[in-house]
């Protein structure tokens, strides 16, 4: 019994205002409905923005403890315990739902990560492929921060350069904002390139923290 | 009640009613490693199954008479000192171990193996079993157990796994429990069922670190209560340390006194099983008591053995601190300090150690929680997810994956593909290209675990994409998505995405059991196989129809004015037709049904749809009328 075969035909995709067939009841739904209007059936994800999937305002500067809410508020709805004695098509629905949710609360809920997905949605190349640094600033502090972690031998050397790290993320992060602000989409893209940096370091003060300890 | 069901018929128009029977059907099952507890909830409140004498544990222990009936519990626990060759206890450290992982789990292990490819086999009564066979004994067991009580068929359960069982471990339990006849709603972590358990009690708000020291394993997870909703924020363990091993520290030292006595002395498996059972004697003595003495009895010679609280703690320290550190690493993981952790809950019989007690204390600056009986947490929270599943609740869990998962690339470094503690469900996607000029196939070996050589984590399954057209290297573009569902199960794919060549597996793996060893034991484990499937086919089917029909009835409900009476009534006949073959027993006749009545409503549908798209068509207008009419 496939339900899809049958319903796709009635009308073309992309047709109409983004009005589309609920694949259980046939009726219309809209777009981005969660579940449709008349028979209350989860509808599949759909392709929106991962601002979009979360009902929060596409920015940078974004209030984390409202989105933590929508997040848990959609998840509520959507995540698959929900779902356990409906049907498979269902199950299945309510998986991708979650996986998409998922995703997007990942993506936005970082700095690094949301930073980056503004700049690809703005036109602007992301950073998620860029593995060298061109920024000759960035990279003179880079290798002397990396100097500075390799010859330190005690946990309180390390500890400095850890805590110094946190306050420069924090400092990044307030700029960026502030870039994304005013769109200035280069000094944003130069900032997100710092803070990758600065998150990468974060990482190594760790390791090397971790193996100070272990001798 | 079931009887019930299968006569039920409402009137055309009204919603079915859900199954007022199914809903109560669900159980929640710790299966541990050392004793197993069941628990059912009902309206939120979960009861844990006794037997008579006011027991909850039931010990994981099996023995095989020499018929092959299975004896699961304290009798077989008593069998382990008169004939420990008919017995196996500890199974659920080799759930989806293969020969070489058995052979690398520290101390000496009661097991009598058999060599072989995949899923390790134990040698038992005769018989060769795997642990996923005799870990289906101890839920049905359970499940007998439930039966007996509730006094109604039980076929679904919520069934807990360490957080830090890794996939095979995960697909092994779900094996077990298929064999017993249960179907599993969901695999929930124990440290997070652990949580639900406190949490409604308690109406807690905040981060909570769950410490669960089990027999068999070790687990940790921060998790954020608020408002209903439980989220894992880290979790880390590991799949090998538990209290069996501090049984296994003082063993180890009695034995150490007795070769100083005796000399060398070979000690078959079976000797080990009773020696540990000493063991662990002197570790339950050591929790309350300052001292005591022990005897080891085999080979004719008896040794007498005196062990202080000071020598046990010295003997376990090293232990203890294993954990300690895995808590530190889990903090750094959520960012957290010790600190800000609200409170710490216990869980795991092992928890009782004073050692365990003392560090965990000191590690997080607070005396830990242990309200709710140890030995119970797990079941009281799986039971109440088990509701939850079945009959709905305001609560939620939001878990995360607890291994990082990746493949293969070139030199045998692992790229990553979903990180430890990413949120689950989840699907990720990464590409890949070829190495060499005109490379038509390509291995891909899924690994779990947080190294950088692919030696050092978990080989979880192997497959090849074939039939990628021939390119220079680099040319072609490998896309491999990794899909973790609810239970933490993985499915992995892989395409070729220039021309669309693709292949998708179930990570089956590679210490697992196959299709076939699984339908052979499923024949062997059910003589009404066949009759189940079909059983499961016909609910399947009614299941399916009757959301056909709840669609039609919401649609009419809300459109009925675009029909007329005549095809209104072309539509009632059907869903009444329909309504009437669901409480029969025919599945096809269900199936053709409700083909029928898709057919019927297909110009329902169209009217629907040509409304639907004009309303739509005029907020648009009038949208941008007001558009025009501001600017």
């Amino acid at each position: 019994m496939n339900m899809d075969s049958t319903s796709t035909h009635i009308l073309p995709e992309n047709n109409h205002k983004g009005v589309q067939p609920c694949w259980s009841c046939k009726g219309p739904t809209g777009k981005t409905d969660l579940f449709c209007e008349t028979c209350h059936a989860v509808q599949p994800p759909g392709h929106i923005n991962h601002f979009e999937r979360l009902g929060v305002p596409k920015s940078f500067d974004i209030d984390v403890d409202g989105l933590e809410r929508k997040y848990f508020e959609l998840q509520r709805h959507l995540h698959p315990d929900r779902f356990a004695n409906k049907t498979p098509k269902e199950k299945s629905l309510s998986q991708q739902q979650a996986v998409s949710l998922n995703q997007a609360f990942e993506v936005v809920k970082d700095p690094l990560l949301r930073a980056d997905y503004l700049l690809q949605v703005s036109g602007v190349d992301g950073i998620s492929h860029d593995h060298t640094v061109n920024d000759p600033v960035l990279l003179m502090e880079a290798m002397e921060t990396r100097e500075a972690l390799m010859e330190a031998t005690d946990v309180a050397q390390v500890n400095a350069l850890s805590d110094k790290a946190r306050r420069d993320v924090r400092d990044c992060i307030k700029s960026m904002a502030k870039a994304f602000t005013q769109n200035d989409l280069n000094e944003a893209r130069k900032l997100a390139l710092r803070l990758k940096y600065l998150t990468k370091l974060l990482e190594e003060t760790r390791q090397h923290k971790a193996r100070l300890v272990m001798k | 009640m079931i009887e019930n069901v299968l006569l039920q018929i409402h009137e055309p128009g009204e919603t079915p009613a859900p199954h007022a029977g199914d809903e109560a059907l669900a159980i929640g099952i710790d299966l541990g490693t050392t004793n197993s507890v069941v628990a059912v909830s009902t309206n939120e409140v979960s009861e844990v199954l006794r037997d008579e004498n006011g027991k909850a544990m039931v010990p994981s222990v099996v023995a095989y008479a020499p018929d092959g009936a299975a004896i699961v519990g304290d009798l077989a626990k008593q069998l382990l000192l008169m004939r420990p060759e008919t017995v196996i206890s500890s199974i659920k450290r080799l759930m989806g171990r293969g020969l070489e992982d058995v052979k690398s789990i520290s101390g000496t292990l009661p097991f009598e193996v058999v060599a072989g490819e995949g899923m390790v086999r134990l040698k038992i009564s005769g018989r060769e079993l795997t642990p996923v066979e005799i870990s289906a004994d101890i839920l049905r067991a359970l499940k007998e157990r439930a039966e007996d009580q509730l006094k109604y068929k039980v076929e679904k359960a919520v069934i807990t796994v360490p957080a830090y069982f890794d996939d095979a471990a995960r697909t092994a339990t779900k094996d077990a429990a298929r064999l017993a006849g249960l179907e599993v709603l969901r695999l929930v972590n124990e440290p997070t069922a652990a949580a639900l358990a406190y949490g409604l009690d308690k109406d807690s708000e905040g981060v909570y670190a769950i410490y669960d020291l089990g027999g068999g394993t070790f687990d940790i997870s921060l998790l954020r209560m608020e408002k209903g909703v439980f989220q894992v924020k880290a979790t880390g363990g590991d799949a090998s340390l538990g209290g069996d091993d501090f049984d296994h520290a003082i063993l180890e030292y009695f034995l150490e006194e007795r070769r100083a006595q005796f000399g060398e002395e070979k000690l078959t498996s079976d000797d080990v099983k009773v020696a540990l059972v000493t063991g662990r004697l002197a570790k339950e003595c050591l929790t309350e008591n300052d001292e005591g003495s022990f005897v080891l009895e085999f080979n004719d010679k008896t040794s007498k053995h005196q062990i202080t609280r000071e020598k046990f703690d010295e003997l376990t320290a090293g232990l203890v601190e294993r954990t300690i550190d895995i808590c530190r690493n889990v903090l750094e993981d959520a960012d957290a300090f010790p600190d800000e952790v609200k409170g710490v809950v216990l869980v795991g019989g092992s928890t009782r150690v004073p050692m365990v007690r003392k560090r965990v204390g000191e590690f997080f600056g607070q005396e830990p929680l242990a309200d709710i009986n140890p030995d119970e947490v797990v079941a009281v929270g799986a039971a109440l997810q088990a509701e939850a599943l079945t009959v709905g609740s305001d609560n939620l869990l939001l878990d995360v994956t607890p291994l990082s998962l990746g493949i293969e690339t070139m030199g045998g470094i692992v790229e990553k593909v979903i990180p430890r503690n990413t949120a689950i469900p989840v699907a990720k996607a990464q590409e890949f290209t070829t190495y060499q000029n005109g490379q038509t196939a390509m291995a891909i070996h899924v690994v779990q675990g947080e190294r950088e050589m692919v030696d050092q984590n978990r080989s979880l399954a192997r497959f090849t994409l074939k039939g990628i057209p021939p390119m220079t290297a680099g040319a072609a573009r490998i896309r491999v998505t990794f899909n973790v569902d609810a239970d933490g199960l993985l499915t992995v794919g892989a395409e070729e995405v220039t021309t669309g060549i693709s292949q998708e597996v179930a990570v089956k793996p590679s210490y697992g059991l196959s299709d076939d060893e699984m339908a052979t034991m499923l024949r062997d484990s059910m003589v009404h196989a066949k009759d189940d499937m079909e059983v499961r086919l016909l609910t399947e089917a009614r299941v399916e129809a009757k959301r056909v029909m709840e669609a039609v009835y919401s649609a009419l409900h809300i459109d009925g004015k675009l029909l007329n009476e005549d095809e209104r009534k072309h539509i009632e006949v059907v869903l009444n037709k329909l309504d009437e073959t669901i409480a029969g027993t025919d599945r096809d006749a269900i199936n053709s049904t409700v083909e029928e009545l898709d057919r019927t409503t297909q110009i329902f549908a169209q009217r629907r749809m040509d409304k639907g798209i004009e309303e739509a068509l005029t907020g648009v207008n009038i949208q941008k009328l007001e558009n025009a009419i501001e600017s």
